[in-house]
């Protein structure tokens, strides 16, 4: 489980930098003479520290060297999950809808003892279970760029090519959204869990974490 | 991955990449390529009014005698070939309306007519040793190295015509390879030879790192 999550971190990491980097060869979303997709980048670089590659061909042969243990880390993790029944305590399900919305009002301070929770309370695991989803968004339209006319029922399911492409780039910024908001969380709310994700061991103040 | 900034791997690094590119050539032409799905057709109406293009001389390459051109089809064939225009066009036509998939993040539709690679490779009587096509061009030495299953698709031509005209200068007039199943960079403009061989060409842009299968 740690594992993962240190391996799709640093995976993680390359895949966008070597994703700016191709980016730059073509920066706006639309066919040639078309009209471009809402984009605030269109037309941008992205800065030099932010890029893996050096150059075009060096960005796709990072990124796709850089899918296999992407991919590999994801189905270990969904394996894991599925195996061990740690999905139950992390995957949002419809009856978790009631539980958080009494977990916001706990936060906006509408309601003033915290509601009884599992491992996860019913909010972290909505984002949890998007954040998985993201990933395996990010996945298929990377599979409905790289193979546009192999996997072309798939292009066509994501709106075309440039479609396709706009989506699998949207995923970058809400994978960086969580990231930040979820660094802030961890040290806000429990720096102990930090260390618990690298060596194992949780000696914090929420039980329900041994 | 901060020590990473605008990096390109170095020497460590980078065969390791083009190991797995190479694998990624193997997964690309034996697992994802079939040689019976066609890519998607589109309307007349759907085409790109310009299609950017591209040659590596430092101007475009114009032929001096556009009546003296021939296309040269050799290697590990029963019976070489020298092809004229007029000979090719006398074979049966492929016209399709397809997008343009560049390798740098764009896509066009225009309309191409040709003659079937594979209808060229039963003229000359292919040899069954045969296990690559390459491509060459006037282009500089612009070259490209194809397998054998990409090359015979149904959607593999040479073109001597786009939108309804002739095939202009700056796409590779008189003839260049096409086919909806590759990246731009692997359709060889301005050809004059086409050869059957048993080892992989390199290519102008392989050689420099890009991938070499480069099927989309």
């Amino acid at each position: 489980m740690r594992l993962t999550h240190w391996l799709t971190f640093v995976v993680l990491a390359g895949m966008i930098m070597s994703g700016l980097q191709i980016y730059t060869a073509y920066a706006r979303f639309g066919e040639r003479d078309g009209p471009s997709y809402v984009n605030a980048f269109e037309g941008h670089g992205f800065p030099h520290w932010s890029r893996l590659g050096g150059w075009l061909a060096g960005g796709l042969n990072w990124h796709f060297a850089l899918m296999w243990p992407l991919i590999a880390g994801g189905v270990l993790y969904l394996s894991y999950l599925a195996a061990s029944g740690e999905w139950r305590s992390l995957l949002f399900r419809p009856r978790d809808i009631r539980g958080a919305i009494e977990m916001q009002k706990y936060y906006l301070r509408l309601r003033k003892e915290h509601p009884p929770q599992g491992k996860h309370n019913p909010l972290q695991k909505l984002a949890y279970t998007f954040i998985i989803l993201l990933g395996v968004l990010s996945v298929l339209t990377g599979f409905a760029i790289y193979k546009p006319t192999q996997f072309s029922w798939l292009t066509a399911l994501f709106g075309g090519f440039q479609a396709a492409r706009y989506w699998h780039f949207w995923a970058v910024w809400i994978f960086t959204g969580f990231l930040i908001v979820h660094v802030i969380l961890v040290f806000v709310v429990d720096p102990a869990s930090l260390r618990a994700m690298i060596s194992g061991w949780y000696r914090g103040r929420f039980p329900s974490h041994d | 991955m901060v020590a990473a900034c605008g990096w390109d791997g170095g020497n460590a690094v980078r065969p390791l990449l083009l190991d797995v590119s190479r694998l990624n050539d193997w997964v690309g032409e034996k697992i994802l390529f079939s040689q019976h799905r066609l890519a998607p057709e589109y309307d007349i109406a759907e085409r790109a009014t310009h299609l950017p293009s591209y040659f590596i001389s430092p101007m475009m390459p114009m032929l001096r005698d556009p009546a003296a051109w021939r296309l040269q089809v050799g290697g590990l064939v029963r019976q070489p070939l020298t092809l004229s225009i007029d000979d090719l066009q006398a074979m049966p036509r492929t016209t399709y309306t397809v997008k343009h998939h560049c390798v740098e993040g764009w896509s066009a539709i225009a309309t191409w007519q040709g003659v079937a690679l594979s209808a060229v490779a039963e003229r000359c009587g292919m040899l069954p040793q045969a296990r690559y096509v390459r491509f060459d061009s006037f282009d500089s030495g612009y070259s490209n190295g194809w397998d054998l299953a990409s090359a015979m698709h149904p959607q593999t031509i040479l073109a001597y015509g786009m939108n309804d005209n002739p095939l202009p200068a700056s796409h590779g007039a008189p003839l260049r390879l096409y086919s909806p199943t590759k990246l731009g960079y692997k359709m060889t403009k301005y050809l004059v030879s086409v050869t059957f061989t048993a080892e992989r060409p390199g290519g102008y842009w392989e050689d420099q790192g890009y991938p070499w299968f480069a099927g989309v």
